[in-house]
């Protein structure tokens, strides 16, 4: 795979349809999985994005970095708008009033924007059966409104909402496992991805758009300034991330899993945790704890892809 | 001329839906709406509607799926009461900021608590400031007329805006009335095909619901309120066509027996059609009473208003809605802004009623008639805070 992606990259559009002078961070890696998912549907797409980061640093009217027809309404409801979107093409379509091009219809937002507030309204997209993506661009919190704690913010990090304090070690719940929740809605397709893992993610983002329903892809996405690390370090600490197991990679092609970045011995978390400012005050008694769930949750998933 | 039926008048809503041939409708279930939505149901199963029929999973994703559709230039309808606006509320305003011409049937209900499945006008002043265009239908045949109404306006380009109709849950959704529908020439002739201003579209992308610095934000509201504003001329156009194309036309403000009046009763949907009634016995009685029905809510008619309310000495406003530990209630409180500093303003006279179904009889709008004549004959100036909570006990 490694030795692989040196060909790989050649092969990659140079083409942008998320294009440069967006006013992420510097390092954000989430607007880097922006690009990439952008860079592999190409120009018939459509894209419905949520409130957040992504949608503020790419549209401050009267600018957009979006080469492609996109639309952002609210914070909680871009499952929604695409899928609206997505039907309405097909009415005009039925109807002869729009040539059939095949358009893929994207829907976008943070773990904020799908794993809490907006849950719902995915839920029910997911259930009604649309052909659409939906990717969750997970950061880990509520970054665009300063790092405060969502469901998808990990045990033990320290947010502006669940601080580490002297009574209290930061968030004190278990990551929601939205990718689970996704599978069991029975959709044809879901993935988890990383930036740091560019043709991993494009690959299945490439899947997703050929999906015959709903498809849904996970993106861990590293942002320095809510995790508290240097933005050079941003690819290297997602890489971690996938290595330690703490984030693995797979997808689940109707129902049947695989793990697609292979991680026959699993790093420490320790190596993971240690470099990020949000993980800070952990002790070795926490770190252990966050170990064993790491653990634990890695051998289920294995059980499941060893499942044919 | 079009058939005549003797149908419930939310299947005719539906009927005019369908008649507009919509590309998507989203809804989510409230009563009293339901009629409305599930005929839709029948029609898109049955094939007499080629459409989209998204059973979203809450009224919020209704109009979030309305906004997704309507942006891709698909002519799109929803449905709701009371609770289901309140839960939509958020992406109500937002449709209008991005001039998507949705339209939308209010089957006006309560808000609660205590939670009612009744009607009152609570719901739709709680969106007063939304950004729609905003007009009420006073039974069957008015719903009927207006669905087709406000696609014309909703889609015209120099509008982009979207409609919403009032009409009061139960009083009228759930009544069987003598409906003429509409020939499907006529329908052709007064409703062109929509052709929206920006679409979302591979061919031409477009970014839509960009972000508002401080810089741009006060304009982009500025020429918001100015489309509102502006709409006015076609909605009126719109409304003079209706009148050339099936013999029936409508106004802003409606008048009954002004000539000579120098007490009006102001009404908004079905209660004008009882209060017509009061009127009737008044004037039998050799009192100089007439009626004014404000059908155009937003943008607000203001000349339309004043010019109705010439020579009147004492204007009864009806409103049922409440604003809580304010002026009594939003109807009286615009009306009276609306001519203050007018030359010979009336007194206006607020009366709270109808609230969550009380029934309001023409008894009642005579026995309000009389306690107006009291009050002035009392004297004192009548002011906004002296609303009256008309027939409750106390
Ligand atoms: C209904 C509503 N509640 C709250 C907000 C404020 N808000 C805007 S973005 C945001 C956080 C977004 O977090 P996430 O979805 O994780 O995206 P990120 O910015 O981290 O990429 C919040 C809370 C809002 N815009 N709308
Ligand atoms: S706060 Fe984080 S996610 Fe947001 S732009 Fe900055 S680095 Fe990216
Ligand atoms: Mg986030």
């Amino acid at each position: 795979m490694e030795s692989l992606n040196v060909y790989a990259s050649r092969l990659v559009t140079k083409r942008e349809y998320f294009a440069r002078g967006h006013r992420a961070c510097q390092g954000c890696a989430e607007a880097l999985a922006v690009r990439l998912v952008a860079k592999t549907l190409g120009s018939n797409v459509v894209v419905a994005s949520a409130t957040g980061c992504m949608e503020i640093i790419s549209s401050p009217y009267p600018f957009t970095n979006w080469n492609v027809p996109w639309i952002h309404v609210a914070f909680e409801n871009a499952a929604a708008v695409a899928t609206g979107a997505e039907s309405a093409m097909k009415a005009l379509v039925r109807k002869g009033k729009l040539p059939d091009k095949g358009t893929v219809f994207l829907g976008m937002g943070g773990d904020g924007g799908t794993s809490d507030i907006g849950l719902q309204a995915l839920s029910g997209a997911f259930e009604r059966g649309h052909r659409f993506i939906y990717v969750c661009y997970d950061n880990e919190a509520y970054m665009n409104t300063g790092v405060q704690r969502s469901s998808a913010t990990p045990f033990g990090a320290s947010t502006t909402t669940s601080p580490a304090g002297r009574a209290k070690a930061g968030q004190v719940t278990w990551k929601k496992n939205m990718p689970e929740i996704a599978v069991a809605h029975a959709i044809p397709y879901v993935a988890t991805a990383c930036s740091s893992y560019p043709f991993d993610l494009m690959r299945k983002v490439e899947k997703a758009a050929r999906a015959d329903g709903p498809a849904y892809i996970h993106i861990l996405s590293v942002c320095p300034t809510g995790w508290g690390l240097p933005s050079e370090k941003a690819i290297w600490i997602g890489r971690l991330a996938v290595e330690t197991g703490v984030f693995p990679l797979y997808e689940v092609e109707k129902g049947r899993y695989k793990i697609t970045v292979e991680t026959p011995e699993l790093r420490p978390v320790e190596e993971y945790l240690k470099p990020q400012g949000r993980f800070r005050h952990l002790t070795a008694e926490l770190i252990e704890q966050i170990q064993k769930r790491v653990n634990q949750e890695h051998d289920k998933l294995l059980a499941k892809a060893a499942i044919v | 001329m079009g058939k005549r039926v003797g149908i419930e008048n939310s299947i005719a809503a539906a009927d005019a839906v369908r008649m507009a041939n919509v590309d998507l409708v989203a809804a989510y279930p409230i009563t009293p709406q339901t009629h409305i939505v599930e005929h839709l149901a029948e029609l898109v199963a049955d094939g007499e509607l080629d459409a989209e029929f998204v059973p979203v999973e809450s009224e919020h994703s209704a109009m979030s799926v309305c906004c997704g559709s309507s942006a891709m230039g698909a002519r799109t309808f929803t449905c709701t009461s009371s609770q289901g606006l309140a839960l939509m509320n958020e992406i109500v305003f937002i449709a209008a900021s991005l001039r998507l011409p949705i339209v939308m049937i209010l089957a006006n209900r309560s808000l609660s608590g205590p939670l009612s499945i009744w009607n009152d006008h609570t719901d739709v002043m709680s969106v007063r400031d939304c950004g729609w265009i905003q007009v009420f239908a006073d039974n069957g045949q008015e719903l009927f007329d207006h669905v087709l109404f406000a696609y014309r306006v909703a889609e015209d380009p120099k509008v982009s805006l979207p409609v919403m109709i009032n009409i009061d849950g139960f009083i009228v959704t759930h009544v069987i009335e003598a409906v003429e529908y509409w020939e499907e020439e006529q329908v052709r002739k007064y409703l062109p095909e929509f052709k929206p201003v920006n679409r979302l579209h591979p061919d031409k992308p477009i970014t839509m619901g960009a972000f508002g610095m401080p810089g741009i934000f006060s304009e982009a509201k500025k020429s918001q309120d100015q489309a509102l504003l502006d709409s006015k001329p076609h909605i009126v156009k719109a409304w003079d066509e209706m009148a050339k194309v099936v013999g029936r036309g409508y106004s802003s403000v409606e008048t009954y027996k002004m000539e000579g009046a120098e007490t009006a009763f102001l009404t908004m949907g079905s209660f004008s059609e009882t209060a017509s009634i009061a009127i009737d016995r008044l004037r039998e009685q050799g009192k100089p009473v007439g009626q004014i029905k404000l059908r155009l809510w937003r943008p607000f008619p203001f000349d339309e208003i004043r010019e109705a309310v010439k020579g009147v000495k004492s204007l009864i406003v009806i409103d049922r809605a409440i604003s809580y530990g304010g002026p009594g209630g939003p109807v009286s409180s615009e009306i009276r802004s609306a001519l203050y500093g007018e030359k010979n303003m009336p007194s206006v006279a607020g009366f709270l009623c109808g609230f969550a179904g009380r029934d309001v009889t023409a008894d009642d709008f005579v026995k309000m008639h009389g306690k107006t004549e009291d009050l002035v004959k009392a004297a004192k100036p009548v002011r906004q805070e002296d609303y009256i909570f008309y027939g409750v006990r106390e």
